[in-house]
């Protein structure tokens, strides 16, 4: 194996290292945690501007996965928002692949210029990892499409321009085959927003759609081949586009706080520290295996899941570990005085368990590994 | 030479080669009898036949010219056959003692891992037991010192040829400063750390094919959520393992000196890596020993059994090296500096 990177993508990193420096500053997290909106115009309108979107987008610019994969790792070790960033980047490559020309031509300058958001109405207050169950329903009425329904999760939609919508368009035939994906501006009459406020700072949203009316020209992809526009999403993340690296910005925040009230010569806490540093290097290793395995024409979707689920897990257990080692100032928020890592254990340790949760449990990626990889058969 | 994560045509070829010859030639049948010495002489010398003694050594002086990638490739073969010779540690041994026995395998080889004590004795030498020459540190010397193999172990977890040897009697020759050991050390990190995915990614297969043929409650217990997700957290590791000893063994061979960047969460130091790999695939075997073990039920403590034999060795190959907490604890000291104020 050769882990060398190519001097393309050792240029392409010294430049979005450059763009998060003058754009991500201590203000801008300040901020992203007191808004809850984990999204930065100033960076996405930067990369935009350098082109670095489009060229991100898959099929559209270089679309090279190992750039992806150095873009959102840059970002997510910087404590940078992505959340936004990922979505939009997938989103447009969801258009390219199966949008029609019109729809190119309609959506995709607003997203890789980095001005338009895209939120994603997938899960249900009833249907979460189950999504293939949904019912929020999508009827002809003429030459429109009536919608009606409600999303929960719709991160980022207070913000943005366009939504992507799973919908049911057919209830006679099995769950997978009568979904419908439409994308619409979020500004369409009948949309109504609500904020979910998290255990941590970030915010969600709830999303109700009563007689939404919509033309054929917002369906994406065909009608009832939703789920396989889903795939085409998914297919695209290929596990490169952050969340994997969580414990990079979590071991810099704590170890600057252990050096400066001398913990950080205690046996217990160096111990803790080289086992994060040990254990994200290896996610970061196995990120780099589902970028060049995407970059050499695969599909790394049951290694994404292998990756999400060590990542996560390993997270977890050093944000834990690090917490209890602050003792009672790792309790401590942001802008407390004596909080641990000026407020970041609390706020690890808030924000660790969605980690688990969100773009597929821990569970549903065990399961897929063992009937995918293993070969064990369906256990549901 | 750029960004490739998969395996040379020739380190394929490698992997077929070894992987077929320890199947066909050292399966657990001549695992078990080889216990509990842990040595079977007739497999060294069939081994000796295919060149893999002096795989690692410079082709000048009569070796293969392989590189460490090549020999991580060899020792993850090894590694998943528990295979009863010494092919490791004379790997690491022949490269800073390319003598033409030891290229050839005539002579086994063997790394001390620790220092002589003050009557110059190194203890636990893995593979000291059938050892005719080992390499170590002798005060501030690297030295090799061939006697006579003992022949004998103390009976062990792992079944492993271990045995005391002496620093001082024998034909010994100074093979430089006691600092050249750590260069063989890191090799013989990397090299373990292989062995050690292929131990668990052999136990995990044997742990899968298990609960498919074991039923119970009418169903194969391969079929129970509990069980396959037990299961299901174990492939990651073999293959974070794996890469983390390929990116050992690739630092290893860079011209330029290797960095530590903890922010940036980039490494490229042979040594860092060695370390990273050792503790992490220790944990590994042992996570996938434990697991599979497990799966087996009441089977798996019984000695006829294989995964008994791969527990044992998961175990015992990682700690004839001390307690891997100091090895952590080293790493933090690489990592972070060394602590202030203790």
């Amino acid at each position: 194996m050769d882990f060398t990177l190519s001097n393309d993508v050792v240029e392409f990193r010294a430049a979005i290292r450059s763009i998060i420096a003058e754009t991500v500053t201590p203000e801008v997290v300040d901020e992203m945690h007191r808004s809850g909106t984990f999204d930065l115009p100033a960076l996405n309108l930067a990369l935009g501007a350098a082109g670095y979107i489009e060229r991100a987008v898959p099929g559209l610019g270089k679309g090279d996965p190992v750039e992806l994969w150095v873009l959102f790792n840059e970002l997510e070790k910087a404590g940078a928002p992505f959340d936004g960033l990922a979505i939009n980047i997938m989103i447009a490559g969801v258009v390219v692949a199966v949008g029609t020309d019109e729809q190119k031509a309609r959506i995709l300058p607003s997203i890789i210029s980095g001005e338009a958001g895209v939120c994603m109405g997938y899960s249900e207050p009833d249907h979460g990892s189950d999504v293939a169950s949904i019912t929020t329903r999508a009827v002809r009425d003429g030459d429109e499409w009536m919608i009606n329904g409600a999303k929960m999760w719709t991160t980022m939609a207070h913000k943005a321009t366009w939504l992507i919508l799973l919908t049911r368009t057919n209830t006679e035939v099995p769950k997978h085959k009568g979904l419908t994906m439409f994308i619409m501006p979020m500004d369409t009459p009948g949309i109504t927003v609500e904020p979910v406020h998290t255990m941590a700072t970030e915010r969600t949203n709830a999303t109700w759609y009563d007689d939404v009316r919509v033309g054929d020209d917002a369906v994406l992809g065909e009608v009832n081949s939703g789920w396989r526009t889903m795939t085409v999403a998914l297919a695209f993340e290929r596990g490169v586009m952050g969340g994997t690296n969580a414990g990079v910005p979590l071991l810099r925040h704590f170890r600057l706080w252990a050096d400066k009230v001398g913990l950080s010569a205690d046996p217990f806490v160096r111990y803790q520290m080289a086992r994060t540093a040990i254990d994200m290097q290896v996610a970061t290793l196995l990120t780099q295996r589902s970028a060049w395995i995407a970059g050499s024409g695969g599909l790394p979707g049951l290694e994404g899941s292998m990756t999400k689920l060590f990542a996560t897990e390993a997270y977890q257990r050093s944000v834990r570990a690090f917490q209890e080692m602050a003792g009672s100032s790792g309790l401590l928020q942001f802008h407390e005085p004596g909080a641990a890592a000026d407020g970041f254990i609390d706020y690890d340790a808030r924000h660790a368990p969605v980690t688990t949760i969100y773009g597929g449990t821990s569970e549903i990626q065990r399961n897929n590994i063992a009937e995918r990889h293993l070969r064990l058969p369906k256990a549901r | 030479m750029g960004f490739d994560l998969g395996l040379s045509s020739d380190q394929e070829a490698i992997r077929d080669l070894f992987v077929g010859f320890f199947t066909r030639e050292a399966g657990p049948a001549v695992v078990r009898a080889a216990e509990p010495l842990g040595f079977d002489r007739r497999l060294w010398e069939k081994c000796c036949e295919l060149g893999a003694p002096g795989m690692g050594v410079a082709e000048v002086y009569g070796g293969g010219g392989a590189s460490l990638s090549d020999l991580v490739v060899l020792a993850e073969s090894f590694g998943a056959a528990i295979a009863p010779i010494p092919l490791l540690d004379h790997v690491v041994a022949a490269q800073f003692l390319p003598d033409p026995d030891v290229v050839s395998g005539a002579a086994i080889a063997a790394v001390a891992l620790s220092p002589t004590d003050s009557e110059g004795v190194w203890h636990l030498v893995p593979s000291g037991a059938v050892a005719d020459v080992v390499i170590g540190i002798d005060g501030d010397e690297l030295v090799a010192v061939r006697s006579r193999a003992p022949g004998v172990a103390p009976r062990n977890h792992g079944a492993q040829p271990i045995a005391d040897r002496s620093a001082r009697v024998g034909d010994r020759k100074v093979l430089g400063s006691a600092g050249e050991m750590s260069r063989a050390l890191d090799i013989w990190r990397t090299l373990t750390s292989a062995a050690l995915v292929g131990i668990a990614d052999r136990a995990l297969a044997m742990g899968v094919a298990y609960v498919m043929e074991r039923s119970q409650f009418g169903v194969p217990i391969g079929s129970f959520q509990s069980v396959q997700h037990g299961l299901a957290d174990l492939p990651v590791l073999v293959d974070g393992g794996r890469m983390l000893c390929h990116k050992a063994a690739w630092a290893a061979g860079l011209e330029t000196q290797g960095f530590i960047d903890v922010d940036a969460n980039e490494y490229t130091d042979f040594s860092l890596l060695a370390s990273m790999a050792f503790i992490f695939t220790g944990d590994a075997a042992a996570a996938a020993t434990d697991r599979s073990l497990h799966f087996h039920g009441g089977y798996g403590f019984a000695a006829e059994y294989d995964i008994q034999l791969y527990y044992r060795r998961a175990r015992g190959w990682r700690l004839i090296a001390g307690d891997p907490r100091h090895e952590q604890l080293e790493l933090a000291d690489r990592l972070f500096g060394r602590a202030q104020g203790n």
